[in-house]
C-alpha cells in the first residue's frame, strides 16, 4: 500500500507479551496453554473475597531483562496500580498493572528497513500485569463462557513511541522485539496462543501538520501479517473519513482477520475511565543496583552482537550471519556445529543456513526439532573435512540421514561412499575413459577444451562419483595431456 | 462540591449500580453532604508532601516461581451461580 | 463458667472443672437463650464447634494443650471460614462459602480454640452502628434499645453478654475500638501488618487490621498473641518476630510519658465522657504515668481524608462483585450490563452504595488529583504529626474513643455524615498504621464509656501493659450488663 501523497501515518504499537514463568504473576497457579477451563484458576486468580496477590521473583526478573537489552531505564521503585473496568475475563473487576511508576522506561530498538537503512523507534516503557481471562463464545445459545485460567499470567506491555511511519515500519519493529523476547528466553513468542500479542495505535495527519491526528487503538493483531493489514486498512480508513470531511473518533476498535477489516468495539465504549490508584495490597518493587547489575551479568549475549561476532570471527558474510543468529538456538546450532566438525566455518554456515534450514523448511519444522542433532551434523561434516567423501556425495549422505537412515559414517559405510584416493585407482578410471572415447580424446587435444568436462564427468562416473575431486583433476589433466 | 442526580447516574453506571429512580435524590443529597465535608481537604497546603499510600514503609516481597495450586475447580464451581462445562457462564457477550 | 477469664478458664480445663465440650455447650445455651434478642451471631456453628471441643479436651487429656486450647470464640463474619458461609453483612455473599479459612482462622483453630459461629457486623464492615447489616441491627446488651456500634457490633454484643469469652473483630477506622467503648470491653487493633489479612474480606485496604475484643487487656494479649504473626500469604504483612505480649503485662509504668493530644480534647465529646476520662487520667497518673499536652495539628483532617481513602478503596475491593463466579446474582438478566448492575444493586445495601459511589467518583477522571491524591498527602502529614509526637519522647497517646455514649437506633440512619464523625477519634490511627486500643473508662446514666490507647508501631505489649495495670487498679470493665450477669 502507499500512502497518498500529502499524508503520513503515526504508528505506535502495544505489545503484550506473556513471560514464561512456572506460575502466576500473583498466585502459584501453572499457567500451561490448552488446559482444561478453569482448572488453573485458583481463589486468587478467580478474584474471590479476601485473597491477596504476592508478586513473583522470575516476572520482575524477566522484566528487568527485557529492560536492560533495550537499553532502558530499570526503575528502582516502581508501584503497581489498579485498573479498574468491569467485564468477565477480568475478575477482581480491575487488572493489577503499573501505571505512574513502570518498572522499565526509556529505551530504544533500532529496526532494519527494506532499503537496508536502520530506524531507531523509542520505547516509552515496559510495565508488569497479570493478563485477564478469555471469554469463549461458540457453543452456547444466550451466554458466554469464561475460563479464567489465563488469568493472572504474567506479561510485559511493551509502549512504543509513536515513532513508525508506515505499516511495513510496524512489522519490521514487531518482528524485531519477538526476535528479542525469545532471544532472552522471558516468552516463548508463541502468536497462535497469544503469548506475544500486538494493538496498534493510529493516526493520519497532513505531512507538516503540528500535532497528531486523533488515535484508534486496534486490538486484537496477532501475527506479523495481521499487524500489517490492520494498519494499512485504519490508515485508509481515516484517511477517506477526513478527505469526506469527518473527524476520527478516539476509540477502540477490533481487527477482523477474515475481512481483514476494523470496527469500533461496543464494549469499550465507557472503558475510559479507569480510576487508576496504587494497589494497596501491594509495595513498591525496589530493584537495587546489584541486583540489576547481576542480572546484566547474565543477559544472553543479543541477537545484533552475535551476528557481528559470526562475521568477525567466524569471517561470514553479513547475510549469513544474520540468518544464523535469527534465532538462539540456530546460533548455538551452528556454533556447536563449527565446534564439533572442525570443519571451515564458512563451509558449516553453507551447510546449515542453506541445506539444513532448507531440509527443516520443508518439513515445516523449526531448527529445535531438527532430525539431525548438532553433533551428527558435524560428523557428516567432518567427514568432507577430512576428505572421506566429497561435497557432491556428502548431499546424498545429508539427505539419508534427513530419512533417518542412520549417522554419517553409518550411512557412508553402509552404501559404500568413502572417497577414493588411491591414485592409482583413479588413474585405472581415467585410462580407461580415455580408451573408450578415442574420437573426444582427438578432438580435445586438438583444441576442443570444452570436452574436459566430459572426461571429468565419464571418470567421476566411473568411480561412482567417490573420486577425490582435486586428484581426479590433477591425473585427468596429466593424462589427457598425454 | 455537589452532585447533581445526573451526576450520580453517571457514577452509578461507572459502578454498575442499578439505582431505583426514588434513590437518586437523597443519594445526591448525601453524597454532596460527603463531598462539602470532604472539602476541607482542598484548603490544605500540600506543596512539598509526598502522597502515603500505605502506612507501612516496606518494599515488596517476592515470591518463589512455584506452581503451589492444584486443581480444584470442582470445590471453586460449587458456589458459582451457573457454569457449564467448567465454564462461569454470563449473558452473551457481544463485541 | 462464662464470666471467666481466659487465664481461669483455661485452669478449669486443666482443673478438670469442666470439660471444653461442657464448656461449648454453656455458650451454645446461652448464645440460644438470648441471641434470638440481641442478633449478635449470623451463623451458629455447633456441630464444628463441639467437634473442636472434642479434639482440644483429647488434647489437654493427652497434656498438649496450649493456653487456647478448648476456648470458645467468635469470629466476625469478615474472616473466611472454609465450609461455613461468610457472608460478611451482606446480602451479596449471603449464599457464600469459602473455599478456604483466613490465615486468623487457621491460626487459631491450630491454638485450640472452639468457633462457636460467625457474628453479625456492618455490611462489609461499612457503619458505626451495625445498621447496616444484611442480617439486621445488633442490640448493645447494656440497652437493647441502642446500637453496641460498629461495625464489630456482633463481635461486642456476644462477648459482653457472655455469648462468648472473646471475639475476633477488624478495625478499618474504628470498628474494634468504638463497639468495645460502648458496650465496655477491651477491643485491640495492632500495627497494620501485624496481623495476616489474607482471607479477610476487604474493605479499604492500607487501613484494614485484624484484632480482638475481650473483657480485660489480659484476655485479648492472649489471642492476640495467637493472631499475630508473618504471613507470606500477605504482601502487607510484616516479616518480624512477634513481641511477647503477655509477659509485660504486670510491668510497672511508672515513669511512662504519656502524651495527650489537645485536639482530641476540644469540644466534641460529651461531659459525661469526658468527666470519666479525666478520673481515668487521674487513675493512671497515681500508677506513676506522666502526662504531657502535645499537639496533633492534622488529626482534625482525619475524617475528611478516611472518607476519600477508605471509600476509594472499597469501590475498588467491592468491584469483584458482579454475580458471576459467586455470591449474588440477579435472575433474568438479558445482558451482561444488566446482570451486574442488577446484580449489584441488589446485592448491596444504601450505605455500601453510598460508599461505592464516593470512591468511583474520587477515583474518576478529573478528580483524582484534588481528592485521591490530596487525601494521601494530608495522610502523610497525620503520619507525619504522630511520627513526631514519638520522637520527642511520648510513650502512648490517650484520648477518648467515642464523643457519647451508645446512642439509639435510627439516630444517624439519614445523614452519613454525623455517623462518620463517630469515628473522630479512632480514623487516625488507622490512617498511621499505629496500633490502638480501647478500654472502659465508666458509666455515664449507666452507659459504658471507654478510652482510646495509642501506641508507636508494634507497640502493642506496652500498650496491653498499662491498660492491664488499669484494670488492676480499676473495676470497670468487670461489670455487667445487669441481664446477662447471671
Amino acid at each position: 500500500m502507499i500512502i497518498p501523497a500529502g499524508w503520513e501515518a503515526v504508528i505506535g504499537l502495544e505489545v503484550h507479551c506473556q513471560l514464561s514463568t512456572q506460575s502466576k504473576i500473583f498466585s502459584g497457579s501453572a499457567i500451561a496453554y490448552g488446559a482444561e477451563p478453569n482448572s488453573q484458576a485458583s481463589p486468587i486468580d478467580l478474584g474471590m473475597p479476601g485473597m491477596l496477590p504476592v508478586l513473583n521473583v522470575d516476572a520482575v526478573k524477566k522484566a528487568v531483562t527485557f529492560g536492560l537489552s533495550v537499553g532502558a531505564k530499570i526503575a528502582d521503585r516502581s508501584v503497581f496500580a489498579r485498573k479498574h473496568y468491569f467485564y468477565p475475563d477480568l475478575p477482581k473487576g480491575y487488572q493489577i498493572s503499573q501505571y505512574e511508576l513502570p518498572i522499565v522506561y526509556e529505551g530504544l530498538l533500532d529496526i532494519e528497513l527494506e532499503d537496508g537503512s536502520t530506524k531507531r523507534i523509542g520505547i516509552t516503557r515496559a510495565h508488569l500485569e497479570e493478563d485477564a481471562g478469555k471469554s469463549v463464545h461458540e457453543g452456547f445459545q444466550k451466554s458466554s463462557g469464561i475460563d479464567l485460567n489465563r488469568a493472572g499470567t504474567p506479561l510485559i506491555e511493551i509502549v512504543s513511541e509513536p515513532d513508525l511511519r508506515t505499516a511495513q515500519e510496524a512489522v519490521a519493529y514487531l518482528k524485531k522485539l519477538h526476535q528479542l523476547v525469545v532471544y532472552l528466553g522471558i516468552c516463548d513468542g508463541n502468536m497462535q496462543e497469544g503469548s506475544f500479542r500486538c494493538d496498534a495505535n493510529v493516526s493520519v495527519r497532513k505531512i507538516g501538520a503540528p500535532k497528531f491526528g486523533t488515535r484508534t487503538e486496534t486490538k486484537n493483531v496477532n501475527s506479523f501479517r495481521y499487524v500489517e493489514k490492520a494498519i494499512e486498512y485504519e490508515i485508509e480508513r481515516q484517511i477517506e473519513v477526513i478527505e469526506a470531511g469527518g473527524t476520527i473518533r478516539q476509540e477502540t476498535r477490533l481487527f477482523n482477520p477474515d475481512t481483514g477489516e476494523t470496527k469500533a468495539m461496543r464494549s469499550k465504549e465507557d472503558a475510559n475511565d479507569y480510576r487508576y490508584f496504587p494497589d494497596p495490597d501491594l509495595l513498591p518493587v525496589v530493584c537495587t543496583e546489584d541486583y540489576i547489575d547481576a542480572i546484566r551479568k547474565s543477559l544472553p549475549e543479543l541477537p545484533e552482537a552475535k551476528r557481528g561476532r559470526f562475521v568477525a570471527e567466524f569471517g561470514l558474510s553479513d547475510y549469513d550471519a544474520k540468518t544464523l543468529t535469527s534465532s538462539r538456538e540456530l546460533a548455538a546450532y551452528y556454533e556447536a556445529v563449527v565446534a564439533a566438525s572442525g570443519a571451515e566455518a564458512k563451509l558449516c554456515a553453507n551447510w546449515v543456513a542453506t541445506d539444513l534450514l532448507g531440509a527443516l523448511n520443508k518439513m515445516s519444522k523449526g531448527i529445535e526439532e531438527s532430525p539431525i542433532s548438532a553433533e551428527a551434523f558435524a560428523a557428516l561434516l567432518k567427514r568432507i573435512a577430512d576428505k572421506t567423501i566429497n561435497g557432491k556425495i556428502a548431499k546424498d549422505v545429508f539427505e539419508a540421514m534427513v530419512a533417518g537412515e542412520g549417522t554419517a559414517d553409518e550411512i557412508i559405510k553402509a552404501k559404500g561412499l568413502v572417497q577414493v584416493t588411491d591414485e592409482s585407482a583413479i588413474i585405472a578410471a581415467i585410462d580407461d575413459v580415455i580408451a573408450k572415447n578415442p574420437q573426444q580424446l582427438a578432438d580435445y587435444r586438438g583444441g576442443k577444451d570444452k570436452l574436459y568436462g566430459f572426461f571429468v564427468g565419464q571418470a567421476m562416473k566411473a568411480t561412482q562419483g567417490k573420486a577425490n575431486p582435486d586428484a581426479l583433476n590433477r591425473l585427468l589433466k596429466e593424462r589427457l595431456a598425454g | 462540591m455537589s452532585l447533581s442526580p445526573e451526576q450520580i447516574r453517571q457514577v452509578a453506571q461507572l459502578a454498575r449500580l442499578q439505582l431505583n429512580p426514588e434513590q437518586v435524590e437523597p443519594y445526591a443529597r448525601q453524597l454532596s453532604n460527603i463531598l462539602e465535608m470532604v472539602d476541607r481537604l482542598s484548603s490544605v497546603d500540600t506543596a512539598n508532601v509526598s502522597p502515603m499510600a500505605h502506612p507501612l514503609d516496606m518494599v515488596q516481597r517476592l515470591r518463589p516461581d512455584t506452581i503451589s495450586e492444584t486443581d480444584r475447580r470442582d470445590d471453586y464451581q460449587a458456589i458459582a451461580p451457573e457454569t457449564q462445562d467448567g465454564l462461569y457462564l454470563v449473558p452473551k457477550v457481544i463485541e | 463458667m462464662h464470666k471467666h477469664s481466659i487465664a481461669e478458664l483455661a485452669a478449669g480445663l486443666r482443673g478438670k472443672k469442666f470439660s471444653s465440650r461442657e464448656l461449648t455447650q454453656h455458650f451454645l445455651k446461652r448464645i440460644d437463650a438470648h441471641d434470638g434478642a440481641l442478633n449478635s451471631y449470623v451463623t451458629i456453628t455447633a456441630e464444628r464447634a463441639l467437634k473442636q471441643a472434642d479434639a482440644a479436651d483429647a488434647e489437654l487429656a493427652a497434656g498438649n494443650a496450649g493456653l487456647l486450647t478448648g476456648i470458645p470464640i467468635g469470629q466476625k463474619d469478615i474472616f473466611c471460614t472454609q465450609g461455613v458461609r461468610t457472608a460478611c453483612g451482606s446480602k451479596m455473599l449471603d449464599t457464600f462459602i469459602a473455599p478456604y479459612d483466613a490465615t486468623i482462622v487457621e491460626k487459631l483453630d491450630a491454638a485450640g480454640m472452639v468457633m462457636l459461629g460467625k457474628l453479625n457486623m456492618d455490611e462489609f464492615a461499612m457503619g458505626s452502628s451495625n445498621e447496616t447489616s444484611f442480617y439486621g441491627p445488633v442490640c448493645n446488651p447494656w440497652d437493647k434499645t441502642r446500637v453496641p456500634g460498629g461495625s464489630s457490633g456482633g463481635s461486642v454484643a456476644c462477648v459482653a453478654a457472655g455469648l462468648a469469652p472473646v471475639a475476633t473483630a477488624t478495625d478499618t477506622g474504628g470498628s474494634i475500638r468504638q463497639p468495645a467503648a460502648l458496650t465496655n470491653l477491651t477491643g485491640i487493633k495492632p500495627t497494620y501488618g501485624r496481623v495476616s489479612r489474607y482471607g479477610m474480606i476487604a474493605f479499604a485496604s492500607s487501613l484494614d487490621q485484624a484484632g480482638v475484643v475481650a473483657r480485660s487487656a489480659e484476655d485479648a494479649a492472649h489471642v492476640l498473641q495467637a493472631m499475630s504473626g508473618f504471613d507470606a500469604k500477605d504482601s502487607t504483612s510484616v516479616e518480624r518476630p512477634v513481641d511477647d505480649l503477655v509477659t509485660g503485662l504486670n510491668t510497672s509504668i511508672r515513669g511512662l510519658t504519656i502524651g495527650l493530644p489537645k485536639e482530641y480534647f476540644a469540644d466534641g465529646m460529651s461531659a459525661g465522657v469526658r468527666e470519666r476520662i479525666e478520673q481515668a487520667i487521674a487513675t493512671l497518673t497515681k500508677l506513676g504515668a506522666n502526662f504531657k499536652e502535645i499537639s496533633l495539628p492534622n488529626s482534625p483532617l482525619s475524617v475528611p481524608t478516611y472518607y476519600v481513602v477508605a471509600p476509594a478503596e472499597a469501590s475498588s475491593n467491592l468491584a469483584r462483585f458482579d454475580g458471576v463466579r459467586y455470591g449474588h446474582r440477579a435472575e433474568g438478566a438479558k445482558s451482561l450490563e444488566e446482570l451486574y448492575k442488577r446484580s449489584r444493586g441488589e446485592g448491596f445495601g444504601a450505605e455500601v452504595q453510598r460508599r461505592i459511589m464516593i470512591g468511583t467518583y474520587v477515583l474518576s477522571h478529573g478528580y483524582y488529583d484534588a481528592y485521591y491524591l490530596q487525601a494521601q498527602k494530608v495522610r502523610r502529614l497525620i503520619y507525619d504529626d504522630f511520627k513526631r509526637a514519638f520522637a520527642d519522647g511520648i510513650d502512648l497517646v490517650l484520648s477518648p474513643t467515642a464523643t457519647d455514649v451508645a446512642f439509639k437506633f435510627g439516630h444517624n440512619s439519614d445523614d452519613p455524615v454525623a455517623m462518620y464523625l463517630n469515628d473522630i477519634y479512632t480514623i487516625a490511627a488507622n490512617l498511621a498504621g499505629i496500633p490502638a486500643m480501647s478500654l472502659p473508662c465508666g458509666f455515664v446514666d449507666g452507659l459504658p464509656t471507654g478510652f482510646q490507647l495509642m501506641g508507636n508501631f508494634f507497640a502493642e505489649a506496652r500498650m496491653l501493659n498499662v491498660a492491664h495495670q488499669y484494670q488492676q487498679a480499676t473495676d470497670f470493665h468487670t461489670k455487667w450488663p445487669t441481664e446477662y450477669a447471671s
